[in-house]
């Protein structure tokens, strides 16, 4: 097994480019799903790849895309291995992808994921506006990952990526 | 491991994986009406967690077996003797109160053995507890609240909440009964021993029964057999339903 393989590092780019298909603006790389790259016995790349919930519909298709691409770039063959040695955490998170999170309308996980300050009730930063006066509507949201919470100052209802 | 203890493995996992598939299943029954949009999308989302741990568990049921079976042969193809969850698991959704009041039952088990799992000298088990209880937490908020919420609200609420734990509460000693299976892998330090989880729960149950205003069965007929393949009327119907398409059209995908 080599260690440097030249494909790697445009391999890390490649994949920097295949998108969440919930959270178009954020990427496997931003949200810290992959924790690693290995050139595989036979010369093929293997990208292990953990998953954020355990029934997150998008895995599937986030393999397939990240194949694609790599096919597509001319770096196949790969594959992709499922790696749930450790669980996924928000923690993992790059800070880029918590602004464009932001900045697509997702209110970013507040602090560390330590198990204790789950849900916030109120406080969570209001993405549209940046206002502070915000209260949540339910602890679970359009996906598995996310609670929808309301601004009292532009009164628009937002989703929270919650800690995990 | 030798060939015993993976069998006890095997026949484990198919339990706790089978109890997940089939909440999971009751849970996604209420896709459309529940109460509210609110509430329909948190027992969707709840239900999809416990689906994506269903499918975790089932696909190393198959590994450990060794036989080829993946997680959607272990789903769609075996008949009801062959499925292995709990009898709370399979029970009707009833009403709103009955469904979380089962949850409710489930949260605080699984939080338990999930922390147990956590410690596992199985590894791939060990990662599933420590995943599945980030989800479980959340989960437990839900259905503890609304317990919560149900038990102190109107005369309505109380009388339905107080009958879906009447209703369900036989078939809550299920959950803490280990036969040979459990014993031997909690003796291998695979997962924990189910009675020593058993007045943990009830402990967190009687309180936030209390603070709810609701009260707990002194004593009940406890019912078993869902472990061993004995089941109650309802799963029949259930896996009628889930495995319809593959029993159609066998073998199909898409």
């Amino acid at each position: 097994m080599q260690i440097s393989d030249h494909r790697l590092p445009r391999c890390w780019e490649v994949l920097k480019t295949v998108t969440d298909p919930e959270i178009p603006a954020l990427s496997v790389t931003d949200l810290g799903m992959i924790r690693g790259v290995d050139v595989a016995s036979d010369g093929s790349l293997c990208i292990r790849l953990t998953p954020t919930y355990s029934g997150c519909p998008a895995t599937d298709m986030l393999e397939a895309d990240i194949l694609g691409a790599l096919d597509g770039a001319g770096l196949g063959p790969a594959r992709v291995q499922l790696d749930l040695s450790e669980a996924w955490t928000t923690d993992w998170m790059s800070a880029d992808g918590k602004r464009k999170l932001r900045e697509y309308g997702i209110a970013p996980p507040q602090g560390p994921a330590c198990g204790q300050y789950l849900i916030p009730s109120d406080g969570v930063p209001c993405p549209q506006c940046g206002g502070g006066h915000t209260r949540l509507l339910s602890e679970f949201g359009s996906t598995a990952c996310k609670a929808q919470y309301q601004c009292r100052d532009c009164l628009e209802p937002f989703d929270y990526f919650k800690c995990i | 491991m030798d060939k015993a203890l993976q069998d006890s493995l095997f026949t484990y996992l198919l339990r706790l994986g089978d109890s997940q598939l089939v909440l999971s299943h009751r849970l996604s029954e209420w896709c459309g009406h529940a109460p509210e949009l609110e509430l329909d999308i948190a027992l969707a989302n709840i239900g999809l967690d416990i689906l994506g741990q269903a499918r975790t568990l089932l696909t190393l049921a198959g590994e450990v077996e060794g036989l080829g079976r993946d997680e959607d042969r272990l789903a769609y193809q075996r008949g009801e003797r062959e499925f292995k969850n709990l009898l709370l698991c399979e029970q009707p959704n009833g009403d709103f109160a009955q469904t979380l009041v089962r949850q409710w039952f489930m949260d605080h088990y699984h939080q338990l053995l999930f922390t147990g799992l956590s410690q596992s000298g199985c590894a791939p088990l060990a990662a599933f507890g420590v995943k599945s209880l980030k989800e479980v937490n959340y989960h437990l908020r839900f259905s503890s609240g609304w317990v919560q919420r149900l038990g102190l609200g109107t005369e309505e609420s109380a009388r339905r909440t107080q009958a879906a734990i009447d209703e369900l509460w036989r078939f809550t000693g299920e959950l803490f009964v280990s036969d040979q299976v459990e014993d031997a892998l909690a003796a291998a330090g695979i997962i924990p021993e189910l009675s020593a989880l058993a007045p943990r729960w009830a402990g967190r149950i009687a309180e936030q029964a209390g603070q709810a205003a609701l009260t707990l069965p002194e004593r009940a007929a406890y019912r078993q057999g869902g472990k061993q393949g004995l089941h109650t009327e309802h799963l029949g119907y259930l896996l009628a339903e889930m495995q319809s398409l593959q029993r159609s059209y066998p073998n199909m995908s898409w």
